[in-house]
């Protein structure tokens, strides 16, 4: 029999606590439609993502009308196109990147993922050749989103290719300058990426994934804070405890939702990524929880702690509740898509750097962190090079997504809008580490006995 | 299958036989209701089999929140499925 508390408690977390679905997305592996000639390739990529996906937001809205709860995305994820597209030309990479726009534009998702290229040990020609047009793809198209993992804690760090993101990362902003530097919005540079992501713009579907897949990303920042509001003054156990028993609940709606999408899109079911994703909307912030927690504002000292315990206990909750869990699982930190984190920028509570001591405990990354436009290539690369570090290192995933907004300056803001919301321009340090990174070569993959 | 409704809203008289008309007239079978008054608020909470509708689901949520629209209400209607994986192991 249903209890009334329980009933009430769901409906409340939905309505009054913003809990939804944060994503389906359908992972398409691009393999079988390889092909020497470009026009051929796109037209096969086009048949293949439209037909595997046809019905990915209908379904999605079913689902949503079946158990009441919001499904705020739904997305296709594909192969990395830097293996998919071979001997192309760049031209050929815009085309097929034109192509993914298309069948995304048909489809009525809200983004596409895989523009990708994975180079951690080494790079191939045609992943050079697509990361050179990476500015352009993101300029041109709208839905079409961008990864490049330059590092592994196998592999070690790229700093070749790490050299490379900086100006890339450059010129995708002053193409897209009269839009806030948007493109930058859409891509992101990785450590060990995972390889069933669900998120964007961080999402492909891995070389070791079936034909087709469905990943899950939960969300409930809003939920999780209200549990530790009305746990009063306990004491951290006992938080941990409340913590998790909220993301227990908020998983199982996620693990529900995969299993009904995965049956009737007759497609297996991949993952469930875990992970406490924010929106700028009020009541939806992980700053917020921090802040719940105990904390005067969101970057004061103890933040780190904070963090690394609400992230445990999300995880040690989340676990139980999914049969399988994967993607970035954690809680994310983006600057401008919580309104508690640009709350405690503007307050000068947050910095650059506690936000990349943040991430070591943490998914994913230095997040959606807008930074002057006149930051030096060198020293972006250097912050990439710093965040991949503690990825690798630490044996997880890190990441990072900054926007370089083409004419501002610290203090100034810029607006994406929607999800992606609004961003304080952060004050950064520019001294040079361009000899450092110019160096080039690899960082050795870290030993994994002797830790400390 | 089995579908939870929710009714929240002021009180007025003839809530529980509205939604219960909607419900006979598109085939829902209602198994439990639980419903109180607090001052002017009334909750209700009604269990309803499904499994032989009339008309799709989403047809029957559409339509019983409308019917909560026009008398000042606000009426959930969602799979049961949704409430049990949350709160049982």
């Amino acid at each position: 029999m249903i209890n009334t508390q329980d009933v009430l408690e769901t409906i409340g977390m939905i309505r009054e606590e913003n809990l939804d679905i944060r994503t389906i997305t359908m992972g398409i592996s691009l393999w079988d439609c390889v092909s020497e000639d470009t026009d051929r390739l796109c037209q096969k990529i086009y048949d293949k993502i439209t037909a595997k996906a046809e019905k990915l937001v209908k379904t999605g809205e079913e689902i949503e009308k079946m158990y009441g709860i919001p499904i705020v995305n739904k997305r296709v994820s594909v192969t990395p196109i830097s293996l998919i597209g071979g001997n192309t030309t760049p031209e050929g990479y815009i085309k097929i990147a034109h192509t993914l726009q298309r069948a995304a534009d048909n489809l009525g998702i809200n983004f596409i993922g895989g523009f990708s290229a994975l180079v951690q040990k080494g790079m191939t020609e045609g992943a050079r050749r697509m990361i050179s047009v990476i500015p352009e793809t993101l300029t041109e198209t709208q839905n079409v989103c961008s990864s490049v993992n330059v590092a592994s804690t196998k592999a070690g760090i790229n700093m070749d290719a790490i050299a490379l993101m900086g100006s890339t990362i450059k010129r995708a902003a002053y193409l897209t300058r009269d839009n806030n530097s948007i493109a930058c919005a859409k891509l992101v540079v990785f450590a060990n990426v995972p390889e069933d992501n669900p998120f964007m713009a961080g999402a492909f579907c891995g070389v070791g994934e079936p034909d087709t897949v469905i990943n899950v990303g939960v969300s409930g920042p809003g939920v999780v804070a209200s549990a530790i509001r009305r746990a009063g003054d306990c004491d951290l156990s006992e938080l941990a405890d409340v913590i998790k028993k909220t993301a227990f609940k908020i998983t199982r709606v996620g693990q529900l939702v995969a299993n009904e999408a995965a049956k009737r899109l007759n497609t297996p079911f991949g993952i469930v990524d875990l992970s406490l994703a924010p929106t700028p909307a009020i009541g939806d912030s992980v700053a917020h929880i921090l802040e719940g927690m105990g904390l005067e504002s969101c970057g004061a000292h103890g933040t780190t702690a904070a963090l690394a315990m609400l992230n445990d206990a999300v995880k040690k909750g989340g676990v139980m509740a999914s049969s399988h869990v994967g993607g970035l699982s954690g809680a994310f930190i983006p600057v401008s898509e919580d309104a508690g984190m640009i709350a405690a920028v503007e307050r000068g509570a947050l910095t650059l750097e506690k936000l990349e001591a943040m991430t070591a405990v943490c998914s994913v990354g230095l997040d959606m962190i807008a930074i002057p436009g006149d930051t030096p290539e060198d020293v972006i690369n250097g912050i990439i090079a710093d965040e991949i570090s503690i990825g690798v290192v630490n044996t997880k995933t890190t990441a990072v997504r900054l926007i370089p907004a083409y004419g501002k300056k610290a203090g100034d803001s810029v607006e994406f809008g929607g999800l992606l919301g609004y961003a304080p321009i952060m004050e950064i340090n520019t001294y040079s580490p361009a000899k450092f990174i110019a160096r080039g070569g690899r960082i050795p993959a870290p030993i994994h006995s002797l830790k400390n | 299958m089995k579908a939870v409704i929710t009714v929240t809203g002021k009180d007025t008289v003839g809530i529980i036989a509205e939604v219960a008309t909607l419900c006979a007239k598109h085939d829902a079978n209602i198994l439990d209701i639980t419903q109180s008054v607090l001052g002017e608020y009334f909750a209700m909470i009604m269990l309803a089999d499904i499994s032989k509708l009339g008309i799709e689901f989403s047809a029957f949520v559409d339509t019983l929140s409308a019917l909560g629209e026009s008398k000042g209400l606000v009426i959930h209607t969602m799979h049961e499925d949704i409430f049990n994986t949350m709160h049982h192991i």
